[in-house]
């Protein structure tokens, strides 16, 4: 029977339910909610483990990523400018190869101040080395949170779990939590070998002169292009447990022979996914849920858009002077296919702007239109600005 | 599927009001779904949730645009432009209010239910309190779901002398409010 | 006398009083910081620019496209503005300018987050008057515990429950820290006592160097009581001495307001929803309730905060302020 939770509390109960020894907790909207309920949880005696209440999330990231070293399981969530603030401890935790999972309640970053949502946070620590997996609705939020630590702790790599701020982390709805019995047969104890232990003393974080730090780097990008492998084993493993799939590194709805594919992250496709159910000319799109951002699934993505005439990346952040991000990195996915398709690349919902289930006619109307397919911030109302500035 | 919009005020509940109203959904094992217009809001400033229902699961997160109902949590926010915004045609107001529900009406143009839930929630929660009053005679008027629901959902959320007093209120209140008088509203 | 009397609102009505904050911002009904604010900008006049941390204040008075400030101001970051004032100070210094700079910002931006920075600010010896709002917690976010919040107090990530008895540690001693600079001014204030708060505003804006205030402003909705008796409750803090309303130059204390008649700590904690959990009658309430009494004991004993007598400066309470607020802008 699903129980009525709003996402964050179902957040912090699943990661309750994960047994963190260690948690680091550093209020920012739209997250606040998750350390608030694990807070009490822990009051409760409902969840026995350290809860650090640190004094910025430079310090959460350092007080996860010194708990995880000395060998216990740790949890932290931030979003926005406190992922921008921990910027060079994500670097840091994943650069050691530290194994932790963290909730970055998706949110826009200053200037200008906003405290909607959108992903530019995450997106602009992209390159930090960790996994990066992004959530369709609250259901996946709590099943991708358990499989986050198993991912983490075989592949010995950080997982950060996305999960849209506030059109998520605070929305009602119905949820399936899972069992204690079910997450402990799924998640044995942390175990990690590299712990710090004065029984086998190890000294991390050394200067690495050129002599070897191409070979660290290398050793560090190929572990996460096999750690694919582990995020599909693990949600398929996850779904054997308690029947509930998340699409491994992608989700396809819609039509085989579709013409047009329409792919995003996160969870704006649940507007889409409905716009396109009631859509008469739904047989000629099909839609594409980016799941894992890092690695990014180069061949899965190959997979999906094989045929299409017109793929439409849907953008939740952007490069300032350059334009989309993930259009970009779809783009140079396709570039081996024998036909390409027209890529657009349009960013919507900056800011948490509305996404409207108008939103998926009117980019088939802009297809239609066809003209130029470059970058633009689709849902922007340009009469607003002066001239200038247009 | 049902889309509410309910107004409140900062402070007053408003995004408890529509969690409320979806969990009592979901206990009834329909498709429940509430959240927030998202804001920076102080004590007292205009606040606005959304809730939706449904026998089929929605994927769909873009605000209620159209509302088959609203939800009025102070008669005062009747004034704030904009309140009425996208309210079906046949969509219809409960409003929070001492004025007469004919005289409401006739000004905004739509179906009105007007119930005095500030004194009845002060008899029964000794505070304003407008949430529970108008959630239950809401329910009781639209026969969405049964008043059970509804306090199945109080129980959830809340426990001891709060939950006690909540409940009696609710029980009250079915012996206030004609039942069904909004019933057979169309489905969006 | 009431010739003088007319006399007296004749000339209330001619003096002028500067803005630099306006009505019409977003605080909520008897918010102590809103009110600490508009003390302090009166005070220091328009030749200042101001640098905010991300917080309550900067939230509720500058909804774009409007702002309640009138004087230049600026909102970087949460965890910077020590460092932004900093940096304010030096072109004014390059450029030969006398406008003083001024940092605003709650708890959160000046224990914790935004403490490094401050540091910095203060070691260095800029000249800035950092302001501190202390409302004991991280209010904006919803009420989470920063290292200001007392000790058993609760707030949402400090939650009284079967294990736990709200905040585990004790308020840090901010003024201590700021104080062991050898800054050449470091007070504190509190809303409740105006006069005293303006008197320590000026003396700061008067000084060439790194000034320090902390202003202590009770929060309606994190504290929990009504927004009508913020400034008793704040009046409270400081009659139980848990509040001490102190003065501090290059590390050595100069000043301290005694108390007339100290109130138990009790008269203080019961009025606020925070605290309610402290009222049970177990063994761990009452020991808590006797930690808050000795806290206050040290510091009447530390800061010598009884009044011998007629000299007591206590009563220039919230009662002597001038009234009439808009009128006279």
């Amino acid at each position: 029977m699903p129980k009525a939770l709003e996402g964050s509390q179902a957040i912090a109960r699943t990661v309750a339910l994960c047994r963190p020894q260690v948690v680091a907790a550093y209020p920012i909207t739209p997250q606040t909610h998750i350390v608030e309920n694990i807070a009490r949880l822990v009051a409760d005696g409902e969840l026995e483990c350290e809860y650090v209440s640190v004094e910025s999330e430079f310090s959460a990231a350092s007080v996860a990523l010194g708990a995880a070293a000395a060998g216990s399981r740790a949890y932290t969530a931030s979003a926005s400018q406190g992922i921008l603030l921990m910027t060079e401890v994500l670097y840091n935790i994943a650069g050691l190869r530290i194994p932790m999972v963290m909730t970055c309640a998706n949110r826009a970053v200053s200037a200008p101040l906003s405290i909607w949502n959108d992903h530019q946070d995450s997106m602009s620590v992209r390159d930090a080395g960790w996994i990066q997996l992004y959530c369709a609705d609250n259901q996946e939020a709590i099943d991708t949170t358990i499989q986050a630590y198993r991912i983490a702790e075989r592949t010995e790599l950080p997982v950060m779990v996305c999960v849209d701020g506030f059109s998520l982390t605070h929305t009602l709805e119905p949820l399936e939590l899972p069992t204690q019995e079910q997450v402990d047969g799924f998640l044995p104890p942390f175990q990690f070998q590299r712990a710090l232990d004065p029984r086998q003393p190890i000294s991390m974080g050394t200067l690495v002169s050129p002599d070897f730090y191409p070979e660290a780097r290398h050793s560090h990008h190929q572990a996460l292009i096999n750690a694919a492998e582990e995020v599909v084993a693990a949600d398929d493993d996850w779904a054997a447990v308690c029947g509930r799939h998340s699409g491994g590194l992608l989700k396809v709805e819609g039509s085989e022979d579709a013409e047009i594919g329409i792919l995003t992250l996160g969870s704006i496709m649940g507007t889409l996914l409905d716009a396109h159910e009631q859509h008469p000319d739904q047989g000629k799109v099909k839609l594409i849920q980016l799941r894992c951002f890092r690695p990014f699934p180069f061949e899965a993505i190959k997979e999906a858009c094989r045929g299409l005439q017109h793929l439409v990346v849907l953008e939740r952040a952007l490069s300032p002077g350059s334009g989309g991000i993930v259009s970009n990195e779809v783009q140079a996915a396709l570039s081996s296919l024998e036909q390409t398709p027209r890529i657009y690349s349009f960013a919507v919902g900056l800011g948490g702007r509305d996404v409207p289930l108008e939103l998926y006619q009117h980019v088939l109307d802009a297809i239609a239109r066809g003209g130029d397919n470059g970058f633009r911030v689709f849902d922007a109302d340009l009469s607003k600005l002066p001239p200038e500035d247009r | 599927m049902i889309e509410i919009r309910i107004h409140g005020r900062g402070g007053q509940g408003n995004v408890v009001g529509a969690y409320l109203l979806a969990t009592a959904a979901i206990v009834e094992g329909k498709f429940g779904q509430a959240f927030p217009a998202f804001g920076a809001e102080r004590r007292g400033a205009p606040v606005v949730a959304f809730v939706r229902i449904a026998e089929q699961h929605l994927r769909r997160r873009s605000q209620v645009q159209n509302p088959a109902f609203l939800i009025i949590q102070d008669q005062a926010l009747l004034h704030v432009p904009g309140v009425l915004d996208g309210l079906r045609d046949d969509g219809r107001i409960l409003v929070n209010s001492n004025l007469d529900s004919d005289t409401l009406a006739e000004r905004l143009g739509h179906e009105v239910v007007s119930i005095p839930a500030d004194s009845w929630s002060q008899e029964f929660l000794g505070r304003p309190l407008p949430n529970t009053s108008l959630l239950a005679t809401f329910l009781i008027l639209t026969q969405l779901l049964p008043v059970e629901a509804l306090t199945a959902a109080l129980r959830e959320r809340f426990k001891g002398k709060l939950l006690e007093r909540n409940l009696n209120l609710v029980e009250e209140i079915t012996q206030r409010v004609p039942a069904g008088l909004w019933s057979g509203v169309e489905h969006a | 006398m009431e010739g003088n009397d007319n006399a007296l609102a004749a000339l209330r009505k001619a003096q002028p009083r500067f803005q630099g904050i306006v009505s019409g911002h977003r605080a909520c009904l008897g918010c102590g910081e809103a009110l600490a604010t508009r003390l302090v900008v009166e005070t220091c006049g328009p030749d200042i620019m101001i640098a905010n941390a991300t917080g309550c204040l900067e939230i509720f008075t500058t909804p774009w496209p409007e702002s309640a400030w009138r004087v230049p101001w600026i909102h970087s970051l949460f965890e910077n503005t020590g460092a932004v004032a900093a940096g304010m100070e030096a072109a004014l210094k390059a450029q030969g300018r006398q406008t003083k700079v001024v940092a605003f910002a709650g708890d959160g931006g000046t224990f914790d987050i935004g403490f490094q920075a401050l540091s910095g600010m203060l070691e260095r010896g800029h000249d800035v008057l950092f302001v501190c709002f202390d409302n004991e917690a991280y209010m904006n976010t919803g009420i989470q515990r920063s290292s200001s919040t007392p000790h058993a107090a609760m707030t949402t990530t400090s939650p009284p429950g079967r294990e736990r008895m709200g905040k585990r540690h004790l308020k840090k001693d901010i003024i201590s820290i700021v104080a062991s600079h050898h800054i050449p001014y470091a007070a504190t204030a509190s809303v409740a006592y105006p006069s005293d708060l303006r008197q320590k505003v000026r003396r700061a804006m008067s000084i060439s160097g790194p000034t320090f205030l902390v202003i202590h402003s009770p929060c309606p909705l994190g504290w929990g009581h009504d927004g009508a008796v913020s400034i008793e409750v704040a009046r409270l803090a400081v009659q139980t001495g848990l509040m001490p309303l102190i003065d501090l130059e290059r590390g050595e204390l100069t000043g301290a307001m005694p108390i007339r008649t100290p109130r138990p700590v009790t008269d203080y904690l019961k009025l606020q929803k925070r605290f309610a959990h402290l009222f049970a009658d177990t063994p761990e309430a009452h020991t808590e309730l006797e930690h808050f009494q000795a806290l206050a004991d040290h510091n009447i004993e530390k800061f010598g905060l009884l009044g011998i007598g007629s000299q007591s400066q206590d009563t220039e309470g919230a009662d002597t302020v001038q009234r009439g607020g808009m009128h006279y802008a």
